[in-house]
């Protein structure tokens, strides 16, 4: 046990941040000490926890840039919220409904995310950037055009317009084009996000800890190495890469059963979404998966909490988000924060302690 | 090092959280003031339009203010920024229900409507929405709508094509990527077939490919169209008319109230938009002298011509304010109450406003308005009579 502890200290402690903030949030919310708009971030804040993780998946660990996350986050949701609206009225008991629904969002985003990674696992470095960025486009607009509804007779699909469906005049459309899904049922809750995330960071976690994450990180490091050992480089690149895209469906189906209108746009789903999904992931450091949950929240926060600015609010978030960029990787800016740390020793020291934890990835 | 980076790291976030969580009281002590707050994007592609409702609420704002407020109760206003984003919008509306508001003027498009709408209902809200078109945003019995829904204007527009004989082949040129503009076309071709015109070519554009219409165009000419129907904003429809002239087409053309402010485009010659028909509530250009005081002031307190957002907003305040004379409501009655004598009230009042005369409701939220069919004429909307 003892031996576990150490072996295992810092997933402990990563998984112990995600406990204690939750029992922190929960109990504040329970006590209604918290502004609803702090309790209405909560869902959103586990999804983009669960996103930023995932992307360090492909990012960190295969070390491979992908731009196209956003897609598979789409894929998650619109699946699961289609799923959800056709058998709201058949399996009644919520939570078994949205189980399903999440195991049907990690399943169809991880083989999409299969299908899309066999072509494009054969490129690297930029090129594959520019493949995934264009994959996750085509998933967002291949959504826009797809109409669903559903009559007595079954199901109908068109990708011309809801006309063409020709349903019954009591037929119910389902997948409305661009105008996607409405009224997904409202299953996603706080303490259902940080079931998942911890899910999720138990699932990642494990693999960098186990024998096909060191036969990835291997081919991060060192393609032809990796292969002249016999490390197999299309399976272990495949294996990353779907488990990165499924676990993006996740956070989809914690989305799309948090808001009622699910809609494909460039702002939800789009490659600004998969940029800003980099974004949590580089801030927080690649590789680093604790410091993704730390930048996916901050980050997400931080617009929120300039509300009080009105319309400079955007400008001021950029500049806030440049300015952390420099601060946390400039190598002036590291030198310089350690003279100013050396100057505080004992605040320095005191917060390092509490802090506590060793290097998780590569920096 | 690193380890100075997680502590700064967590000096950062530690900070953060205490400062949210330091933004609340719990609940807001209630004035004597009315809340009213206001949803809608204000920056990124649609920001013209938020922009437009934020400002025609405000001016309303003032105007009430400066004349004794609703019942002698003063009105306070925030209006919060969705950037789009159905999620932001939400999160928008939460922030605005921390400030204490009352009652909701919102959100000014559809899809983030139809998410906050799902929220509001469980508060009991009052919500009107200015623009937000489509059926869904006015599914629960909170909100209404100042607008046509979308089903109305393209049930209005095919048969008012079809009651003037202005042609017997139509085409459509749609924003399929549009919530508003595919909801027009759905309707509008669902109800051509009760109509004696045929729609010959139905072509869509989207979001991502809306700046050459050149093939849509020669698909409308060889199916022999006669009226083009543009369900779009004025942005690409002054494209399309630009493109449609030095083609040397000559379509007539018809479109809802996404055409208003085409006029207003820089650089584009207005006289191609001569003869385009549109089905509007509001024109800039009216006559009225309700319209051209409003036109003179927000000209004045903003530097810009208004549009039908600005209007929207504009009704949507006088409406709230009719509302709460009715119910004889007060600041001080909690939200939910306040959402169910203003509810009740809306059925019963009617209100002449900048966007229709005597505006009706009913229970199911939809407004109850003649549109107005409006032809460009001299470079200037007048009314059809």
């Amino acid at each position: 046990m003892k031996e576990f502890m150490t072996r295992n200290k810092d997933n402990i402690i990563t998984y112990g941040i995600v406990i204690v903030a939750f029992v922190i949030m929960q109990s504040l919310i329970s006590a209604h000490a918290v502004s609803s708009l702090m309790t209405g971030l909560m869902v959103p804040l586990c999804a983009y926890v669960i996103l930023a993780v995932s992307l360090n998946v492909t990012v960190g660990i295969l070390g491979e840039l992908s731009l196209g996350h956003a897609g598979f986050m789409c894929v998650g949701a619109f699946t699961s919220a289609f799923f959800s609206k056709l058998t709201v009225n058949v399996i009644t008991i919520g939570w078994l409904r949205f189980t399903l629904a999440i195991l049907i969002g990690f399943v169809c985003a991880g083989l999409i995310g299969f299908l899309i990674g066999m072509p494009v696992l054969r490129l690297k470095g930029d090129y594959l950037a520019i493949v995934t960025l264009a994959f996750g486009e085509i998933i967002k607009n291949v959504i826009n055009v797809l109409y669903i509804g559903r009559d007595s007779n079954g199901l109908h699909f068109s990708t011309k317009d809801a006309l063409a469906l020709n349903m019954e005049e009591t037929g119910e459309i389902i997948v409305n084009g661009a105008q996607g899904i409405t009224g997904t049922p409202k299953n996603s809750n706080f303490a259902i996000g940080i079931v998942l995330i911890l899910i999720t960071l138990f699932i990642v976690l494990n693999l960098i800890k186990s024998r096909d994450g060191r036969a990835i990180m291997a081919i991060r490091d060192n393609v032809i190495a990796a292969e002249s050992v016999g490390v197999n480089i299309t399976k272990y690149k495949l294996l990353a890469f779907s488990i990165s895209a499924a676990l993006a469906g996740v956070a989809g189906v914690l989305y799309s059963h948090n808001i009622s209108s699910l809609m494909a746009t460039p702002k939800n789903f789009g490659y600004n979404m998969s940029i800003m999904i980099l974004v949590f992931v580089v801030l927080g450091g690649i590789g680093n998966i604790r410091g993704s949950i730390i930048s996916a929240v901050v980050l997400t926060l931080l617009p929120e909490m300039l509300r009080g600015l009105s319309n400079y609010r955007m400008l001021i978030y950029a500049i806030v988000l440049i300015a952390m960029m420099l601060f946390s990787w400039a190598p002036k800016a590291q030198d310089l924060r350690a003279r100013l740390t050396g100057m505080l020793p004992k605040f320095g020291k005191k917060k390092t302690i509490a802090e506590g934890g060793t290097d998780n990835g590569n920096e | 090092m690193k380890r100075v980076t997680r502590a700064l790291a967590v000096v950062l976030s530690t900070a953060m959280v205490i400062a949210s969580l330091a933004g609340c009281g719990g609940q807001s002590t209630k004035s004597n003031t009315f809340k009213i707050g206001g949803i809608g994007p204000t920056t990124g592609a649609a920001a013209v339009y938020g922009l437009a409702v934020k400002n025609g609420a405000d001016l309303a704002i003032k105007e009430i203010n400066a004349a004794g407020g609703i019942n002698g109760y003063q009105i306070e206003y925030n209006f919060q920024d969705d950037e789009l984003d159905a999620e932001k919008s939400v999160n928008a509306y939460n922030a605005l229900k921390d400030w204490g508001m009352d009652i909701l003027v919102g959100s000014v498009t559809s899809g983030c409507c139809v998410a906050v709408a799902a929220e509001s209902v469980n508060d009991n809200m009052f919500q009107l929405t200015p623009s937000g078109s489509a059926v869904d945003c006015i599914a629960n019995k909170n909100v209404f709508q100042v607008c046509f829904t979308d089903p109305n204007q393209g049930i209005g527009s095919a048969a008012y094509i079809g009651d003037n004989k202005l042609a017997s082949k139509v085409a459509v040129i749609y924003d399929s990527s549009d919530v508003y503009s595919s909801g027009i076309y759905a309707k509008f071709a669902a109800e051509a077939e009760n109509q004696p015109f045929e729609i010959v070519a139905a072509e869509a554009f989207t979001s991502d490919s809306k700046t050459d219409f050149s093939v849509q165009l020669q698909k409308a000419a060889d199916n022999g169209a006669e009226l083009v129907f543009l369900p779009i904003y004025y942005t690409e429809a002054s494209l399309i008319l630009t493109q449609a002239a030095s083609a040397g087409y000559d379509f007539k053309f018809f479109g809802c109230d996404g055409l208003d402010g085409i006029l207003g485009v820089e650089n584009f010659d207005t006289s191609l938009a001569e003869g385009v028909m549109l089905l509007t509530p509001f024109a800039a250009d009216a006559t009225d002298e309700k319209t051209q005081a409003f036109v003179k002031a927000y000209e004045e307190a903003y530097g810009e011509t208004p549009n039908q957002f600005a209007a929207d907003a504009y009704d949507a305040v006088y409406i709230i304010k009719a509302a709460i004379e009715k119910a004889g409501a007060k600041p001080n009655m909690s939200v939910s109450e306040l959402g169910d004598a203003l509810e009740k009230a809306m059925t019963e009042i009617t209100v002449d406003g900048l966007t229709g005369l005597s505006m009706k409701w009913t229970e199911d939220g939809a407004v109850n308005k003649a549109p107005k069919a409006m032809i460009i004429k001299d470079g200037n909307y007048s009314l059809i009579q």
